[in-house]
């Protein structure tokens, strides 16, 4: 029974730009030694800039596959050519070459090579990291190969290593920075999570992608409550995205002025709670509320 | 009765797995022989996409009676159960095989 | 540069949120006070151009991807297809074949390897492409479905799109989507200049230079835009003059930009700074190419 003491806490935001890694890198602060952190936005993976991590450990990671030829059995028919779909095969001085940009390792090639020559090889699509953050917790985090894809079973594996490293060291809270988007990725970083922060700002996309990622979330029932970031930007898209919240019973966890301090803190390399101003108060508080949450649950 | 669980490890006293696609096992108790079968389900996690149809073409495989799971299948996964006539509980992700087979029969596992 | 081809110029960032919607639509506005002009929206999962542009729908175009479709009558249940996809888009599931079209790539090797042909591929709907005449310029927004996950396949009909209908336009703009992964590649592909939009902030700084990486290994010239100047420091300036990158243009940080912005509205022509910016690029891309 032991992971019932470890509450995984998810925090997404449908796009870019709304402050999402600042403010979880400010909960990873928050919630010291007794969290560990999962970096699962590995397409731009921000918050080793704030917590400092050692990139202590570095595993390779190999996602998909990719067609490789041995060109000592090519006998250069051009079977594999005429089959793929994704113009991935083109001839260049005479031999047949596979671009790995192009090839999106279907197999098909593979399949229908008389002479065996063509096979399909795990393809390394970056690294992962356990490394020390700057305030002991542990924290697992991946860098993405250029043009390579993120993909459900990346993020998987940063939340299973964080997941592990938090049930050895009886840590209670798992911290995730999930991925962007509403695809697989985000369906993976969702798995097994007992909260979800939303991190949103009051702009026509900001509501509409709240929506698409809260349709996500309601399919694996798991409790959520929002941030609107820059709320005063816009009163009036602040107030629609209430609406929704209260529509939807989504937690209201706390509305953030404009403030300067976000980018001011991530030169100096640290979280907002890092400085003093209105705002450490703020994020504290929200941090207060999400341990509330998590306990009332049980 | 086939009882299917999602398991993160291999025995009674494992906590289920949350998670549907991705599951490291499935474990599959026999009412009538009261045998429990583990099923290795790490190729399937190594897949970067399509987790969760390869998983539910398993079960089909299997063809339990009921599934006990924690957030539940996705989107494409569930779409995938659909022509299989099992009965899906969730929830129960802080529970370990033992227990969630407890809630189960006393019927206090959601039905999705 | 050949005066027959249009001028094609994509707008990039390394990560979501640093202003790559307002530099793509006030550019294209801009530009089209001038001359005709085509704006191409390939974030094709979220696509926000449009809450920008005002003009009269000309043309809506709905766009396919090819799926295999089950033949129950004709199909053995050998297991073939299913073994063969490798995305686990098609499975034997029990007694039928189930398709999954979100998880399907189009590669037809399911299909084609069937012994008894009992998979056709079919048409299926995966977004629209739709046209906007917006005076002197013309404005194409190219939309995935919701739920459908391949971005790539629609952002290359949508070049097709364009190479065929459009190709007199002598000026495009195209916004790519976010990050430094396959759609992004497949957006910038065509271009003969891409600008990435930053902001003068560590994690700008990071994301550009994924960015740079990026580019460089398809072989583009890049130039950089510094969105929200003044805000952070001056690394990404320094990092850029060290990399020889052009920097093309700082945009202050206005609050009075991200209000506009948030009700969406333009730019280019209600604050003095932002056209002369945009001028400065456009001068400074032309000379480039």
């Amino acid at each position: 029974m032991q992971s019932n003491n470890i509450h995984e806490i998810v925090v997404l935001s449908g796009k870019g730009g709304t402050g999402k890694t600042s403010l979880t890198a400010s909960l990873a602060v928050l919630a010291g030694n007794d969290a560990v952190i999962a970096d699962c936005d590995v397409d731009a993976a921000n918050m080793h800039l704030l917590l400092r991590p050692d990139f202590g450990e570095t595993f390779e990671f190999y996602s998909g596959e990719l067609a490789v030829i041995n060109q000592d059995l090519c006998n250069q028919c051009g079977t594999c050519a005429e089959v793929c779909r994704f113009h991935a095969i083109p001839q260049d001085k005479n031999q047949y070459q596979i671009n790995a940009l192009d090839c999106e390792g279907c197999g098909y090639c593979e399949k229908v090579c008389p002479t065996h020559a063509i096979t399909m090889q795990e393809r390394r699509s970056g690294s992962v990291y356990i490394s020390k953050t700057k305030v002991g917790s542990t924290m697992v985090h991946a860098r993405l190969d250029i043009a390579a894809e993120n993909s459900g079973k990346l993020v998987a594996k940063v939340k299973n290593d964080a997941k592990a490293i938090a049930l050895a060291g009886n840590k209670h809270f798992i911290i995730v920075d999930g991925s962007p988007g509403i695809g697989c990725p985000v369906v993976s970083s969702l798995a097994g999570a007992n909260y979800v922060i939303l991190v949103t700002e009051p702009t026509m996309s900001g509501l509409h992608d709240l929506k698409r990622v809260h349709a996500v979330i309601e399919r694996f029932r798991i409790k959520s409550g929002c941030i609107i970031n820059k709320y005063d930007l816009n009163k009036e898209q602040t107030a629609e995205i209430k609406c929704f919240l209260r529509e939807e019973q989504i937690d209201h966890l706390a509305d953030i002025p404009y403030d300067s301090i976000f980018s001011e803190a991530m030169i100096e390399e640290k979280t907002i709670v890092e400085i003093e101003s209105p705002l450490k108060q703020l994020v504290g508080s929200i941090w207060e509320k999400v341990k509330e949450q998590l306990t009332r649950k049980n | 009765m086939k009882i299917a669980l999602t398991a993160s490890g291999k025995t009674w006293d494992s906590m289920i797995d949350p998670r549907f696609g991705r599951t490291e096992f499935i474990v599959i108790y026999d009412e009538e022989t009261q045998q429990l079968t583990v099923i290795d389900n790490s190729e399937v996690k190594n897949e970067a996409h399509g987790a969760g149809t390869a998983t539910a073409q398993k079960l089909y495989d299997l063809k339990p009676d009921v599934l006990i799971t924690g957030n539940g299948p996705g989107g494409t996964a569930s779409q995938a159960l659909k022509h299989l006539n099992m009965k899906i509980f969730v929830d129960a992700h802080e529970l370990t095989l033992k227990q969630a087979y407890e809630q189960y029969k006393s019927g206090n596992l959601k039905e999705i | 540069m050949n005066p027959d081809k249009p001028l094609k110029i994509a707008v990039a960032s390394g990560k979501g949120g640093t202003g790559k919607t307002l530099f793509s639509t006030n550019l294209a506005a801009f530009l089209s006070q001038k001359q005709k002009t085509l704006l191409v929206d390939l974030d094709v999962e979220e696509p926000n151009d449009f809450l920008f542009i005002n003009g009269t729908i000309e043309k809506i175009s709905d766009q396919y991807k090819m799926i295999p479709l089950w033949d129950e009558n004709k199909c053995t249940l050998c297991g073939s297809c299913s073994n063969t996809c490798k995305y686990h888009a098609v499975v034997q599931l029990g007694t039928f074949i189930a398709v999954f079209t979100e998880l399907c790539h189009s590669c037809y090797a399911c299909s084609e390897l069937c012994p008894v042909q009992a998979l056709p591929m079919q048409r299926h709907k995966m977004g629209k492409i739709t046209t906007i005449d917006s005076g002197n310029l013309t404005f194409i927004e190219s939309r995935l479905e919701v739920g459908e996950e391949q971005a790539v396949p629609l952002i290359h009909q949508t070049h097709d799109l364009v190479d065929t209908q459009y190709k007199d336009i002598p000026i495009q703009v195209f916004d790519c989507p976010p990050g430094t992964s396959c759609p992004v590649v497949a957006a910038a592909r065509k271009a003969d200049f891409v600008v990435l939009v930053t902001e003068p902030t560590p994690f700008g700084l990071n994301d550009l230079r994924l960015a740079i990486e990026t580019m460089q290994k398809i072989q583009k010239p890049v130039g950089v835009v510094i969105n929200r100047w003044g805000i952070g420091n001056d690394e990404v300036e320094k990092y850029c003059d060290q990399a020889q990158i052009p920097i093309l243009a700082k945009i202050p940080f206005d609050r009075q930009i991200a209000e506009y912005y948030s009700n969406g509205e333009l730019v280019y022509d209600k604050i003095e700074y932002i056209t002369t910016s945009l001028r400065q690029v456009i001068t400074a891309i032309q000379h480039a190419v």
